[in-house]
């Protein structure tokens, strides 16, 4: 089997199921009464919390194909995004369906008068751009620049998921807080490496000089695939 | 000349320092359980009952008291495994999990500040003098969920008379436990510790207010405050303080700890508002536990008969 081959036949099936068994862990929580004594309130603060975590999961991608110079982790950026997508349509349709029953005044009044809900809400909507210009004919019909730039959304997306938990729990910070750490990490390695980047560029060095990890990189991002 | 001499004490042998430093846990532990069993040997004159109810914690006698809500009471299970306690962790199904640590026997309550009876009380002291009764009250919770529970209490209005306050009490002041040894939640700083409540003296002695010693016939699990705790069903639940050390009476207005944590989201009265947001969430609405939809929520949590004369021409959005 060529790498390709094992990344589409193997790679991708196995981070898929893994991907999905969050899902059957809730459903089997709930089946078994195990969603606490407010299972509508414990399906959104876990299917929220799967969202975070699959947004924390899909930024570490780059830095870390950046750091390892392992540059199949590309290959499931896309998957990982829709998964963190997966699960914020899972948290928003709790919310929608259970827990406000359908209820559009209530939900207006809350997305307008309850800033945790304004940012949730926006940080979720902003997600839906870029599920839907996922596919690879959608990126060669936005070219890869402005699809680039479109999909740096995540980043808000990311934001406020986190503003929109930390408003949304009494006193104890500490949940929140990891989340904010992780996301302040990743975003703050992109910051770090456009500095170092920018730099190089202004002071070429002769090839030689540029160590990996950064050395290597030169090259897939002019490629600007996505997948 | 060195004379040597096999020592008589193995290593092994030697109490382990931090067993050593708790030896008096042990001698408490030994002296509460002598006391347990001369408790039982006097039943009847206890409000405990020797043989436990079917949730395995001492029965109660009692008899059904006023103001019961006969809407479906929440089950057992609920009421003891969904609650907030934070000095057992801050999520709901910590108390359940980590109240086992607490000791509410023996307990003592001290009775201070501007009353005639002071004094320190064992719990037995203090609830004996007062027939328990049931009260099936609705619990309406800040965070916008509730519940139906029977406690076992006592109007809080009987002890304040026997503690004779002076012209100067006009609030009383409770505080919980504070001891990081049994309640692991205060190890971290998420709410300044101490937990402390109040209640103006005309809210302490309304007679929806109890003393809870028990809930479904039984007395209190350690989750949901034993031995004693506060129960006030037209406020959040947060004014509920649980595992009651200290009862004070006080000229000013005391500053209650979720107050303190974050003074524009909790006030003084806590009283259950539909009409007063949360800072951050509607409190229009709330999801009775076991129930799929959310029902309307009631001024006073339905106790507006009994209560609502107390608020008379005060502003309630400035006084939340």
């Amino acid at each position: 089997m060529t790498r390709t081959q094992w990344i589409r036949r193997v790679g991708k099936p196995l981070v898929f199921l893994t991907a999905l068994a969050p899902t059957g862990w809730i459903i089997w929580e709930g089946v078994t009464d195990n969603l606490t004594a407010n299972p509508i309130q414990e399906l959104e603060h876990q299917t929220g919390l799967w969202l975070l975590r699959f947004l924390c999961i899909t930024l570490a991608v780059t830095p870390l194909r950046r750091l390892t110079g392992w540059n199949d982790l590309i290959r499931f950026r896309r998957m990982l995004g829709l998964f963190a997508f997966y699960y914020g349509c899972l948290h928003f349709l709790t919310y929608f369906c259970l827990d406000q029953f359908f209820n559009l005044r209530a939900i207006m009044a809350d997305i307008v008068k309850r800033p945790y809900i304004t940012v949730g809400f926006t940080g979720f909507v902003l997600m839906i751009p870029l599920a839907v210009t996922s596919t690879a004919a959608m990126i060669r019909r936005l070219g890869g620049r402005r699809w680039q730039l479109l999909h740096r959304l995540i980043y808000v997306s990311a934001v406020a998921g986190v503003i929109h938990y930390w408003w949304s729990v009494k006193a104890d910070i500490r949940s929140p807080e990891r989340y904010a750490i992780a996301v302040a990490v990743l975003l703050g390695f992109r910051l770090l490496y456009a500095a170092v980047k920018s730099r190089q560029r202004l002071r070429p060095a002769p090839a030689a000089a540029l160590r990996p990890p950064f050395a290597r990189f030169s090259a897939i991002e002019r490629d600007g695939s996505p997948d | 000349m060195l004379i040597k001499r096999a020592p008589d004490l193995k290593w092994s042998e030697v109490t382990d320092k931090a067993l050593y430093l708790r030896r008096r846990e042990f001698l408490q532990a030994t002296a509460g359980l002598a006391l347990a069993a001369a408790g039982a040997a006097t039943a009847g004159c206890s409000t405990l009952e020797a043989d436990d109810g079917p949730h395995g914690l001492p029965k109660l006698s009692f008899k059904m008291g006023p103001y019961g809500t006969t809407e479906k009471q929440t089950p057992y299970k609920d009421v003891t495994t969904y609650n907030n306690f934070y000095e057992f962790g801050t999520s709901k199904s910590d108390p359940a999990e980590n109240a086992g640590s607490l000791k509410p026997h023996p307990w003592t309550v001290t009775v201070d500040g501007e009353c005639a009876r002071k004094g320190h009380f064992s719990y037995e002291e203090l609830v004996k003098p007062y027939p328990l009764e049931e009260r099936i009250y609705r619990m309406r919770c800040v965070e916008a969920w509730s519940m139906v529970i029977p406690w076992i209490g006592f109007p809080l209005a009987s002890l304040v008379k026997q503690c004779e306050p002076t012209a100067k009490a006009k609030y009383v002041k409770f505080t919980t436990l504070f001891n990081p040894a049994e309640m692991p939640g205060q190890r971290v700083g998420v709410l300044p510790w101490p937990y402390v409540e109040g209640l103006r003296m005309d809210e302490a002695t309304n007679p929806l207010t109890i003393l809870a010693v028990g809930l479904y016939g039984e007395a209190l699990p350690n989750q949901d405050g034993a031995p004693i705790r506060l129960v006030t069903p037209w406020k959040y639940g947060f004014k509920g303080i649980k595992s009651i050390v200290k009862i004070e009476f006080v000229e000013k207005q005391p500053m209650n700890t979720w107050q303190i944590a974050e003074p524009n989201a909790y006030g003084f009265y806590a009283n259950v508002n539909p009409n007063v947001p949360h800072p951050r969430w509607s409190q229009a609405t709330e999801r009775r536990i076991g129930e799929f939809f959310r029902r309307p929520t009631l001024m006073f949590n339905g106790y507006g008969d009994q209560v609502a004369y107390m608020y008379k021409g005060m502003d309630l959005k400035k006084y939340y």
